[in-house]
């Protein structure tokens, strides 16, 4: 096993990046990731792999269309204002089926809001963001650990269903050092061929179109089945949660990536206060791990949902646990609570859901 | 007539391998059949078929992967560059070009325009300029003459409002990374003639290694200029080519050691 080291989280994307067979980086400067360009300026070429500096995100998302398209494994990363410029390539991307990773730094929003932490671009990666009938698997990391983990990860995943995977993720956990496992040198690993790729015929029998115009209605009905099938296959295949403490748990909180952190913290201190509080940590927030959450949402009191946002994850945690009482807290604009004020809005929610007064999915205005 | 022997008949004129045998969907007198051939035919001389990645845009040419043998991907509206860039980064030993039309290039793909030309991206651009938004219904492109009607400037272009046609090879021409640029009206043989050494400058400029390159070729649009396909030609040749005027504009790949001046 490889050392422990202290890493910032964009300093271990970039390792985890590198490791996870990543060919081509293109980028454009943005808080809170600017290391992540800064760093694979000098990582990339130093494993003879590509790195370029894009004028604008537009350019970044579509020099990975042609990287990805010839058959190479391609990233980005950025922030918030910058992923917003992506959209209409990611949704190219998912039209043409090419494997994409894309990490987003979420920062304050909206419209150029602030560069503090956030979790205000859910919707964006989970829901969509562009046009058309796509999704993105999303992978959502709660410490540096899994900001090294997830970028091979998405890689693996990308490649295997020829879509775009996001890690979705937010300026503390970009900025904030932490030890980590990650090896001196990338390992060894086993990319999958891939011979749709246009990367020339090189004798091939045939041509290689990477497109996504199908003039046809009927056509491009079938290929959006398609699109449709492989999705369904993921939602089946690909869940992924983390929980903690919810054995013996009366109420449960639901948080993924820095607010987990914050949330287990502040879980600790219930229990300290004799509420058995546990956690509910969704790890792909698409496909979203609705069975796994009402199996413990529905055997709890009830459920907070802890967000950087107005409420957006809370979404998809009604629709997991219809009918139960769901609470919600949230912070916006960089503003983050500490675990004793997050401890607080557990009791509240806690004692809400104990009195009947908590709202439920069909009492909830939509 | 004496005997023909077959080993006596020799093929003189043909589809080249990189163009497909099939029906293009252009309209009568458009000039993008010609050019899709010019540029076929430089895959072919070159030996390039095998190695070449097309990048096509959104525009009337959207369907071009139909109509290009090689490998090809369809770019956004604008991008080509962008994937081109992708592309030749990551597979540097490939021969890659966009075909883009007046508004993919110089509207909204401006910005990725420039800076895949300023970087000195070493990739061939052929680009179709006939000043007008053809596959959308005919509305004004940056290229559009001034007082030339269409849809959206029904009074013809008034440049008070509009500002003048952009000329792009004039635009492109301080770049240091550009290393070919060219302009040519695909009106007449001895014109297909020169477009065709000029084409054969563009790919040389990336095979050699030396950057950029793009030629611009000054197209008809008959049915969107309202004009006969004879009338278009006669219009560009006397109208168009006195905004635009043809010639080669930065040439750093015949080996004379330094830029030539522009030729017209």
């Amino acid at each position: 096993m490889p050392d422990l080291r202290l890493v910032k989280g964009n300093e271990a994307i970039c390792y985890g990046a590198v490791h996870g067979g990543c060919e081509a980086f293109f980028g454009y400067p943005i808080t809170p990731q600017n290391e992540v360009p800064e760093i694979m300026s000098w990582l990339m070429p130093k494993y003879g792999r590509a790195f370029l500096q894009a004028e604008s995100e537009i350019a970044s998302i579509n020099m990975i269309y042609g990287a990805s398209g010839a058959g190479k494994r391609a990233m980005s990363s950025s922030s918030s204002p910058g992923i917003s410029l992506m959209m209409e390539g990611i949704s190219y991307i998912a039209g043409a089926e090419l494997p994409c990773v894309l990490i987003s730094v979420q920062r304050g929003g909206p419209g150029l809001g602030n560069i503090a932490p956030s979790q205000s671009d859910y919707f964006q990666a989970v829901k969509g963001g562009g046009h058309g009938d796509y999704n993105n698997i999303v992978l959502a990391p709660w410490n540096a650990q899994e900001m090294y983990d997830h970028p091979r990860i998405a890689f693996e995943l990308a490649d295997k269903y020829r879509m775009p995977v996001i890690v979705l993720t937010d300026a503390v956990l970009g900025s904030m050092l932490e030890p980590a496992r990650i090896p001196d040198e990338p390992p060894e690993i086993e990319v999958p061929g891939k011979p749709w790729a246009a990367c020339g015929r090189g004798g091939r029998d045939h041509k290689n179109v990477i497109n996504s115009l199908y003039l046809e209605p009927e056509v491009l009905s079938d290929h959006n089945d398609k699109l449709q099938a492989r999705y369904a296959t993921i939602r089946e295949q690909e869940k992924k949660w983390d929980t903690r403490l919810v054995d013996d748990a009366e109420f449960l909180v639901a948080a993924y990536g820095i607010s987990a952190r914050i949330a287990f913290s502040a879980i600790k201190m219930a229990r300290e206060r004799g509420l058995k509080v546990g956690l509910f940590r969704p790890v792909t927030l698409w496909p979203f791990p609705s069975e796994a959450l009402a199996e413990i949402g529905n055997r709890v009191n009830g459920t907070l949902v802890f967000e950087l946002s107005g409420g957006q994850m809370l979404e998809d945690v009604r629709l997991a646990l219809p009918g139960r009482p769901v609470e919600f807290f949230g912070k916006m604009g960089g503003v983050l609570p500490s675990p004793s004020e997050l401890c607080e809005e557990i009791f509240k929610a806690a004692e809400r859901c104990n009195a009947g007064s908590s709202s439920r999915t069909n009492q909830v205005r939509v | 007539m004496p005997e023909v022997q077959a080993e006596q008949i020799k093929c003189v004129f043909d589809r080249p391998r990189a163009l497909a045998d099939r029906p293009h969907h252009y309209c009568p007198g458009c000039s993008h059949g010609i050019f899709h051939r010019l540029v076929a035919e430089m895959i072919d001389e070159f030996g390039l078929f095998d190695k070449t990645i097309a990048i096509v845009p959104v525009g009337c040419s959207v369907l071009a992967f139909n109509y290009f043998e090689c490998d090809v991907m369809e770019a956004s509206h604008g991008r080509a560059p962008a994937v081109a860039t992708g592309i030749k980064r990551t597979l540097p030993d490939r021969f890659v070009f966009t075909y883009q039309g007046d508004g993919d290039l110089a509207s909204i793909g401006m910005s990725e325009t420039i800076h895949t030309a300023a970087r000195g991206e070493k990739v061939t651009i052929f680009f179709v300029n006939n000043g007008i938004y053809g596959m959308t219904g005919g509305q004004m492109a940056p290229t559009t003459l001034e007082g030339q009607k269409s849809t959206t400037s029904p009074a013809g272009r008034d440049i008070a409002l509009t500002g003048p046609p952009i000329d792009m090879c004039t635009l492109l021409s301080s770049l240091p990374g550009v290393a070919y640029l060219a302009r040519i009206p695909l009106t007449s043989p001895k014109n297909l003639n020169t477009a065709r050494k000029y084409m054969r400058k563009a790919v040389r400029a990336q095979i050699e290694g030396l950057g950029f390159a793009l030629v611009e070729a000054l197209c008809a649009c008959p049915v969107q200029w309202g004009m006969d396909p004879k009338q278009a030609i006669k219009h560009i040749d006397e109208n168009v080519t006195k905004v635009y005027p043809p010639g080669e504009y930065v040439d750093r790949v015949s080996g004379n050691g330094k830029d030539k001046a522009k030729a017209s």
